[in-house]
């Protein structure tokens, strides 16, 4: 009961995507463990997911830039087990990316006590290993993000 | 009391359900045989002739919970229906069940169908409610949600709660205060799955799925059928039972909700709601009433945060205020209603009656207006029914009295 719980990531084996032409420069990044989100390529606005248009100017022209991997918890929750993995914690985020305002990615944040997690606190991305090669974002607290 | 207000040019006339049963339990029975016992039952109590259902009304891409599916074909083969001259759904999922009956007035108001059906049918071996979200195979948006964990729609919105326990300092005791009220509702109901009372120890005790939530948080896994029968006013008067006009109905939301929880792209104030506010404005004005004027609300509680911002959203009470009103007793079901306060759910609800993916609502919302309600609220003249909080479209629905 008093064993710290520690959140990680789904295993590998338990994760698959899939991808199509819109989203799929999301992932090949991804796999070169490089952050990026689609940015209109005409009137700059960031969008997440990777969507066919941009919700701003219908524009279907999108940029890639790298981001920093920088990104605050917006809010998250604390998950107790998953189908077939009783024992696993997870702390599914919500983030905010400071590079790429409006934009939002579903995430988790891995290695930390859940009870360490604060709505706001700073994190930076990393990168986990899921089916078919492919690496899924995701985050740990930024030094400077360690408070208390 | 503005007892005219509203359209009303449609009523229910009719509703029936099968037994509730927990997850699994129904297996001996089909979808079809589950929904046509809840049709049959549906016009046995309006008085009608099955022969005489001419339309289907569905939400949820006439879904029947998750992985089955309904089609009126089936209906009209093996309970005899002669001819259908509506058959459509509402798109997405539960949240449009309330707005299913929206449908229905559609198909009667245009004159393309007389004698309309709302039915809901959901057993749950083939697929849970609980793990829907991790269950789904891959898909090209889905992969931006799938991998996070949250395997379930409860997983899914305990973020929005988080959000609003950050933001207006909600805390759980207002979560458990609507899982207990709920569960005292379904005391005295013979066919509530829950029937023995929660207290706050077991509250605080239960299994934490997804926190801020617990298992207390989330709805009953149930499996069974619920059927609604919605005519024009003037047949209405002709059948057994007294009508129960629609007063205002309505289906849809804004951009800035879109997915909702399963998107989270959402602006602040839309991200701690239920996603629900431009459908109470409509209702409103619609009824041309206001939310004092409700005297019971059937609230679509999957999950108890969205019950409580649900009650914002309908404007019960400010938006933030949703803890603390809760906490005062509000919701708490009275016989007799004081200023300030609604019955949430007297039913039991979903939390303990069982979770038929919204039907209950309106069937108790009927039950209400016809002033035959196990737990009825003394001479309530109006009863709100809402979809779930969900991808759009949501929904909400006003039931009132007849003249």
């Amino acid at each position: 009961m008093s064993t710290p719980r520690i959140a990680t990531a789904l295993p590998a084996d338990v994760v698959k995507i899939a991808t199509d032409t819109v989203t799929e420069p999301f992932w090949q990044a991804a796999r070169a463990r490089r952050l990026v989100a689609p940015q209109c390529a005409q009137c700059g606005t960031f969008r997440l997911p990777p969507t066919p248009f941009c919700p701003k100017c219908r524009s279907t022209s999108v940029n890639w830039p790298q981001l920093s991997g920088r990104a605050t918890v917006y809010s998250f929750a604390v998950v107790n087990g998953f189908p077939g993995l009783p024992d696993l914690t997870l702390v599914p985020a919500v983030v905010e990316l400071p590079d790429a305002p409006g934009a939002r990615l579903v995430t988790n944040v891995i290695d930390i006590e859940p009870d360490n997690v604060r709505i706001g606190m700073a994190l930076t991305v990393d990168f986990h290993p899921i089916s078919d090669g492919w690496l899924l974002p995701v985050f740990r607290a930024a030094p400077e993000g360690v408070k208390e | 009391m503005p007892k005219d207000s509203g359209p009303r040019d449609v009523a229910i006339v009719g509703v029936g359900a099968t037994p509730y049963y927990r997850r699994g339990e129904s297996a001996g029975k089909s979808i079809t045989q589950l929904a046509g016992e809840a049709i049959l039952a549906a016009c046995a109590d309006a008085g009608l002739s099955v022969e005489e259902i001419d339309g289907f009304a569905y939400y949820s891409g006439a879904g029947a919970g998750y992985g089955d599916k309904m089609e009126s074909t089936d209906f009209m083969e093996t309970l005899g229906i002669p001819e259908v001259r509506f058959s459509a759904s509402l798109t997405s999922g539960g949240g449009g069940s309330a707005g299913a009956i929206g449908l229905a007035r559609a198909a009667i108001v245009a004159g393309d169908a007389s004698v309309v059906v709302t039915v809901m049918a959901l057993q749950q071996q083939k697929q849970r409610l609980g793990t829907v979200i991790a269950a789904k195979p891959p898909s090209p948006i889905g992969s931006f949600l799938q991998p996070s964990g949250l395997a379930g729609p409860g997983h899914l919105m305990s973020v929005l709660a988080r959000r609003h326990m950050y933001r207006f300092g909600t805390t759980r005791d207002a979560f458990a205060e609507i899982a207990i009220s709920t569960r005292n509702n379904a005391l005295n109901r013979p066919k509530a799955i829950r029937r023995t009372p929660l207290t706050r120890e077991e509250y605080f005790g239960g299994r934490m799925i997804a926190e801020p939530l617990c298992v207390y948080d989330f709805c009953l896994e149930t499996e069974g059928a619920v059927a609604v029968i919605t005519t024009s006013i003037d047949r209405a008067r002709d059948l057994r039972q007294p009508p129960v006009p629609v007063v205002a109905v309505a289906h849809g939301g804004t951009r800035d909700w879109g997915r909702g929880f399963t998107w989270y792209g959402m602006p602040e104030d839309t991200f701690t709601s239920s996603g629900h506010r431009p459908i109470a404005g409509r209702l409103y004005k619609q009824a041309r009433i206001t939310p004092q004027d409700i005297d019971v609300a059937l609230i679509y509680d999957h999950f108890t945060p969205m019950v409580l911002m649900q009650l914002e959203d309908y404007g019960f009470c400010e938006k933030g205020e949703g803890g603390p009103f809760v906490e005062s007793g509000a919701i708490r079901y009275a016989r007799r209603r004081k200023p300030g306060t609604v019955a949430v759910n007297p039913h039991g609800g979903q939390l303990s009656e069982a979770y038929i993916i919204g039907m209950t609502q309106i069937l108790e919302g009927v039950e209400q207006m016809r002033g035959t309600a196990i737990n009825q609220v003394l001479d309530a003249e109006f009863a709100l029914c809402t979809g779930g909080p969900a991808s759009l479209p949501v929904s909400g629905l006003i039931l009132g009295r007849d003249r």
